[in-house]
């Protein structure tokens, strides 16, 4: 199939391709809930055996860096949002400032992430490497608690990933914006990697309080 | 949309001080509805064909139903 | 044929490798289902070989359980998933629509390289040790005891499970937003709205398997504890994480299958589809309620008592939906003017061989009676009914019958008549003693049984024997027909559907212009444009001129 210029040579129409690659993109999205759902389902039944240990795990990571990190998250996807609105009407600069500063919200958002697995780094919560959850703590505990971190970083870990994806993504969209790629007519990356985006914000929104808010007196 | 960011994180300050067993049903609760605006406004589901709409439908409701149907397993080991 | 059509339009081995072509893609794809169930095959051969006597003829018990693991992976998870959809579906989904390709022609070939990536992986590990944990990789002997290698194995698996998600979101988005003007839903061939209703399964089900199986991936290598009651974790959340997919997974191998036949009846029976909106309903009935009742396969681990009755009562809902499909088929029979073609009689024996594997799957979900059936080979036959006399005769019943529109060239008719009726034959003989064999307590699994089993288990080996020829027939006369075989023209049967309107093999574009769709599918009484009668009676197909 040969492309004149953005309609590639299965479609009909500039239309058809837009709607087509929009269900692609939920389409692909709704992969990724059942994804992250497999980690959400283990999350909920060792949190329904071990509350205490679970409890007594979330405490050790810092509640204000995830918080900020959920601000952050939640910004990045308004400038985001704005990118979209502003490839729709045409303003090809705003487009441009707007993708950076959800590049550069993601990048303070891996950064703070960075910082809290170094602090656990430190403290020996890391499972599988010296892990140790405090000092005295019996094995039944030891073990407890490695589960909450297994899933503390298996799932915050995935979703770093798909954040880094997304970043690759976004810098591949400042590229072709600064060419001046996307019109109102043609902006169908900008909207379906924005579609990406959001979904990698809203994992971050169940995955704080579940993590950071279990039970904090 | 910026209203939306704003209101819903302050709520997450409060949570701190929150300390009844109800906790996790008040965070999930403000979560899903942080999660619904950011569908609804942010990724335009609001003015998206009913297509679009079922597959968010339908995912959610799948996710619920594992979480669901798994968890009935385990809570009522003890009934009969 | 000096014509050009998608085969000779280009030439060279990148044209091929690097294509987007959706026809191209199915043929890619058929070659490595094919080698691929050579390899499970062995690995079945084996096995049978080894069953003779009771002690066990061929390799020692820790080899008996790497052969049945290996077998079950390489064919459920590389030839039996994607058989049906991405052959048959690639190749046909567009064309049936009025489409040039589908929505997404260089996802398609990447899903290609994933399955060769994923396969790689798996056949790495069957040649550095082997894998003996079951295809179920149940833990904690998957993911803490076993020394076998799981991790390459899992691996492959997991990334294979991306060939299939790409391929259902391929089809899903296609069958949404490419059909052709006047390709309205319920002007949809059958095939398709199985294809889309196997997508929904695709797409909601595979992923979780893929988490699951990289959590107990991670807890091998790095000795976590999700699934480990040594470290708190819970081998039962493993189960139900992985039968959430795998049983909708068996959903996947019948369905397409399903889809099948639902084309070959009528056009063999030359009578419209009796009921298609019902068979249509009832393929998506089958996906969603098919993700309710995974549990059933848990009955004996210690699950509550309510989780069993209700996923067994589940489990006798999803048969309706089936059980309206056999009825339907039937009935289309009922007064038809039937030929027996190839593809016919492959369409005759999976109504009858699904029809003894689903209702032995009732059987199995009565809580009461899988006490006792659970792990033997009762479960084996009635699960090979289903995907061997179920989804396999589908599968090359299609090939059969889309053959002449994919090659161009018709098979030689008489022998593939002998080499079904030897597979149907051979089928049973091997399969049919398993449930006797099951029912008196023969359990699976196991490398030695005790002697009063053997008479049945040997004509359980014989009957292999044949049902390898039974296959081997097939491979060798549709690849001479290729080169050999008789033209045929457009529409050799004839059918309706617009994949018989347009040249065979297709060009590249599949139709020279758009279709419009007027007509409503499965019209066989009323195409005389087809060379079918309007009124009166119908004259027979012939597959020959």
């Amino acid at each position: 199939m040969h492309r004149t210029g953005e309609l590639s040579g299965q479609y009909r129409t500039l239309e058809q391709q837009r709607e087509t690659a929009s269900l692609g993109m939920w389409v692909f999205l709704s992969t990724e809930v059942l994804f992250f759902g497999g980690l959400f389902m283990t999350y909920t039944l060792n949190r329904s055996t071990y509350p205490d240990v679970f409890s007594a795990a979330s405490k050790t990571i810092t509640l204000w860096l995830g918080a900020v990190n959920t601000v952050v998250l939640i910004a990045s996807s308004l400038t985001m949002a704005l990118s979209v609105w502003a490839s729709q009407v045409g303003k090809k600069k705003l487009l441009t400032i707007f993708l950076i500063s959800t590049l550069i919200l993601g990048c303070v958002f891996l950064g703070i992430k960075g910082i809290e697995y170094h602090d656990k780094y430190v403290e020996h919560h890391i499972p599988g490497w010296n892990f140790n959850f405090e000092p005295g703590a019996d094995v039944a505990t030891n073990a407890h608690a490695q589960l909450f971190f297994s899933l503390y970083f298996g799932m915050t870990g995935l979703h770093a990933l798909h954040m880094i994806i997304g970043a690759g993504l976004l810098i591949w969209l400042i590229k072709e914006s600064l060419r001046g790629r996307f019109t109102p007519e043609y902006n169908t990356p900008v909207e379906i990697i924005g579609l990406y985006w959001h979904f990698v914000d809203i994992v971050w929104i169940f995955l704080f309080p579940l993590l950071y808010l279990i039970d904090r007196h | 949309m910026i209203c939306t960011a704003l209101t819903v994180t302050a709520a997450e300050v409060d949570l701190n001080q929150y300390f009844s067993g109800l906790n996790i049903i008040v965070a999930l609760t403000i979560a899903v509805f942080k999660a619904a605006c950011v569908v609804l406004f942010f990724m335009h589901a609001k003015y998206s064909p009913g297509r679009t709409q079922l597959v968010i439908i339908a995912s959610v409701f799948w996710l619920a139903v594992m979480l669901f149907m798994t968890m009935s397993d385990y809570l009522t080991r003890r009934w009969i | 044929m000096p014509r050009e059509h998608y085969l000779n339009a280009t030439y060279g081995i990148r044209s091929w490798l690097l294509t987007t072509d959706h026809k191209r893609i199915a043929l890619l794809y058929l070659a490595s289902v094919t080698f691929f169930f050579f390899i499970g095959g062995t690995f079945a051969t084996m096995i049978r070989i080894h069953l003779l006597t009771p002690k066990g003829l061929l390799v020692t018990p820790e080899t008996y359980n790497k052969l049945f693991t290996m077998h079950g992976v390489a064919m459920i998870f590389f030839f039996l998933i994607p058989s049906i959809p991405a052959v048959l579906g690639n190749f046909l989904l567009p064309i049936m629509i009025g489409a040039k390709d589908l929505a997404f022609p260089k996802i398609n070939l990447l899903s290609w390289y994933i399955y060769l990536i994923g396969g790689s992986f798996v056949l790495y590990s069957f040649s550095t040790g082997g894998l003996d944990t079951g295809w179920t990789f149940y833990t904690p002997l998957s993911s803490v005891y076993s020394n076998s290698a799981v991790t390459p194995a899992v691996l492959g698996v997991f990334i294979n499970g991306f060939s299939s998600i790409l391929t259902g979101l391929n089809f899903i988005v296609t069958v949404h937003t490419m059909r052709a003007p006047g390709m309205t839903w319920f002007r949809l061939p059958l095939f398709v709205w199985a294809q889309y209703a196997t997508s929904i399964i695709f797409i909601l089900g595979t992923p979780v398997i893929a988490i699951t199986l990289l959590l107990a991936g991670m807890e091998r290598m790095f000795h976590l504890g999700f699934f480990n009651p040594q470290l708190g974790g819970d081998p039962i959340l493993f189960q139900h994480l992985f039968w959430f997919y795998s049983h909708p997974a068996v959903y996947i191998m019948i369905l397409p299958a399903m889809g099948v036949i639902s084309e070959i009846i009528p056009t063999f029976a030359r009578r419209p589809i009796f009921g298609y909106s019902f068979i249509a309903g009832s393929s998506i009935a089958i996906a969603v309620i098919g993700f309710f009742v995974w549990a059933h396969h848990m009955f004996v681990t210690g699950e509550s008592t309510y989780a069993a009755l209700t996923f067994s009562l589940l489990s006798y809902l999803v048969a309706i939906p089936s059980a309206v499909k056999v009825f339907n088929w039937t009935s289309t029979l009922y007064k038809g003017s039937i030929s027996y073609d190839t593809p016919m009689l492959y369409a005759l024996g999976f109504i009858g061989l699904f029809l003894i594997g689903g209702l032995t799957g009732l059987f199995l979900a009565c809580l009461g009676l899988d006490i006792h059936l659970h792990d033997t080979y009762f479960v084996v036959a009635h699960f090979h009914y289903i995907m061997v006399g179920g989804a396999v005769m589908g599968y090359v019943g299609g090939l059969h019958f889309w053959w002449p529109k994919i090659t161009g060239k018709l098979y030689p008719e008489f022998l593939a008549r002998v080499a079904a009726i030897t597979l149907f034959l051979g089928f049973n003989l091997t399969f049919f003693p398993q449930f006797i064999l099951g029912y008196l307590g023969m359990p699976r699994r196991y490398s030695s049984y005790p002697p009063e089993f053997q008479v049945l288990n040997v004509m359980s080996t014989a009957g292999a024997s044949i049902l390898a020829l039974g296959y081997l027939l097939p491979m060798v006369y549709l690849i001479w027909s290729m080169r050999y075989g008789a033209v045929a023209g457009p529409n050799p049967w004839p059918a309706t559907g617009l994949e018989w309107q347009t040249a065979s093999p297709p060009i590249t574009e599949n139709f020279e212009a758009t279709p419009e769709v007027t007509w409503e599918p499965y019209d066989y009484e009323n195409r005389p444009e087809l060379g079918l009668a309007i009124h009166g009676a119908p004259s027979p197909a012939h597959g020959d001129d």
